[in-house]
């Protein structure tokens, strides 16, 4: 990255987070900083207590930081915003709108209405290949249908940012490979910033220009590992012997955190 | 392979059959009801009972009772909605309103309503104000404990989907939780009926004039079985209407549901 001037997206400064719990004061984030860069893909790994979702709901401005503070496009996040874009793991569809009305809903809340909304919902769904499903309930799609719309209503949004969370968590083995390889080609496109979190090492790496390795109790960034394989990647990327490499010095510090954890 | 073949002769009876063996069993029953010694005398059969509300419609009394129990139960069942849905919303988002009101609620659900009706006579005077106002307490407590529930239990991640889409706090109360919480206030709509005819007889024990549950009583002191097992089911096909009515509303506004509720 050195010598190329990018503009700087997302600014993290030492966010400190602490909960209130019945057994006392819970430290989930501890002096995080990162310098997220505009047409960045960034993955953030670690094991589950580490608080990179706190981190997550943080940047998205529906958690506030104990201290420390978040800044989008150099103005501090104090709520949410529609320049901050957000892919929740259980998919987060209204479940009393159909599919192009989820699309819509996006549109409406940026004030566009009728049938230019329609339009634009038909073609946000075009995207992910879901015009067929159009007037669909959420309840008659899979999983990864149901995550194809929650991230063509993102889209729809059209945030400067798009913020997952563990998005492909839920799918079985096949359908997340497919939607990896299917975001990865909407990001090839049109390289919008990405902020990523993942329990799945494969994953952040296939996606990812940079992996941001997190511990958990409290949690901190432990390492940032730049991964170098060249876009355009496809699953085939993840027998590459560059790919293994970089899998076993993630995998191996991950593990050591899920240990920890353990303890 | 036997028992596989039984049950799908059982299962091929369409529903709607099943429904008419079910009535004819019953009528079934009816009829040994009727000629069974120990029994007769508090069920006497079809024929009797249709001629005993026959009677009781050329006296001029059935439509007259039909339509005070009716106006009785629609005033406190409209009235107890009109005030559980607002006292549900606050409760569910304001603290202290809800630890207030929450233990009364839970208090007063437990006693039934026949203990409090003298109560009531005593502060309203008799006829239709405390029929109404027994319904109403009765209608009220049920739909505003489902209700809470369901705004309560709006799913999180929905309104945090429709904040970060950019929705402000009315598009959050009218786009998420209005609709997410229908299907509860349709099962308080439905449970709330069926509370509001249950009471009905607690309700018309306050001194009225006419009504199904007043005239049960009437009757039964003059040992009339007929014309009171006639009104006993007049009251049962009202509660099963209304319940098919608002199930089929049910159908139609929250079929998008994942899980329906029985």
């Amino acid at each position: 990255m050195a010598g190329e001037a990018r503009d700087l997206k997302l600014k993290i400064d030492n966010v400190r987070k602490v909960f209130h719990t019945r057994s006392g004061e819970m430290v989930a984030l501890n002096g995080v900083s990162l310098d997220i860069y505009e047409n960045e893909f960034i993955c953030v790994v670690g094991p589950s207590g580490c608080g990179k979702s706190t981190l997550l709901n943080i940047i998205a401005g529906l958690t506030d930081a104990t201290s420390g503070a978040v800044y989008c496009n150099g103005k501090a996040v104090t709520g949410t915003g529609t320049d901050r874009g957000v892919v929740f793991q259980q998919y987060a569809l209204f479940p009393w709108l159909t599919v192009k009305k989820n699309v819509m809903f996006a549109l409406e809340m940026k004030g566009i209405k009728g049938k230019q909304a329609q339009e634009l919902a038909m073609q946000y769904l075009a995207k992910v290949d879901l015009e067929k499903f159009a007037d669909h309930y959420p309840k008659e799609l899979s999983g990864g249908m149901k995550q194809r719309v929650a991230i063509a209503r993102a889209y729809a949004a059209d945030p400067e940012v798009l913020l997952m969370d563990e998005p492909f968590g839920a799918l079985d083995a096949q359908t997340r490979t497919q939607l990896q390889s299917e975001l990865l080609e909407t990001w090839e496109r049109d390289r919008k910033t990405c902020f990523f979190i993942t329990h799945d090492v494969d994953e952040a790496i296939i996606l990812s220009q940079r992996v941001v390795i997190m511990s958990a109790r409290p949690g901190r960034i432990k390492d940032i590992i730049d991964i170098d394989i060249p876009y355009p990647r496809t699953q085939e990327t993840k027998m590459t012997p560059r790919f293994l490499e970089l899998k076993n010095r993630i995998w191996s510090q991950v593990y050591q955190e899920y240990l920890e954890v353990r303890k | 392979m036997e028992t596989k073949k039984k049950k799908s002769l059982a299962s091929r009876i369409p529903a709607r059959v099943w429904l008419l063996i079910s009535f004819a069993v019953a009528m079934g029953v009816w009829y040994l009801l009727s000629i069974i010694p120990q029994t007769s005398r508090g069920f006497p059969n079809v024929v009797v009972t249709i001629e005993g509300l026959i009677t009781m419609i050329q006296r001029g009394a059935f439509w007259q009772d039909l339509s005070s129990s009716l106006i009785s139960v629609f005033g406190g069942y409209a009235l107890g909605f009109v005030i559980a849905l607002p006292v549900a919303i606050l409760m569910a988002w304001y603290l202290p309103v809800r630890n207030i009101l929450n233990p009364w609620i839970q208090f007063i659900r437990n006693i039934p309503p026949l203990a409090y009706v003298p109560l009531i006579v005593i502060v309203s005077g008799v006829g239709r104000r405390p029929q109404i106002i027994v319904i109403t307490i009765a209608c009220f407590l049920t739909m505003c404990v489902t209700i809470y529930q369901g705004v309560v239990n709006v799913d999180e991640t929905l309104i945090k989907a429709a904040r970060v889409l950019g929705a402000k706090d009315r598009d959050i109360f009218v786009r998420v939780i209005a609709p997410a919480t229908l299907p509860f206030i349709l099962t308080a709509v439905r449970l709330g009926a069926s509370v509001a005819l249950t009471t009905l007889i607690a309700a018309e024990s306050t001194g009225a004039e006419a009504g199904l549950g007043m005239r049960i009583r009437a009757l039964a002191s003059l040992y009339e079985s007929a014309p009171m097992l006639a009104y006993v089911i007049v009251i049962g096909i009202i509660g099963i209407t209304l319940d098919n009515i608002i199930k089929l509303l049910e159908r139609k506004l929250t079929g998008w549901q994942e899980k329906r509720e029985i």
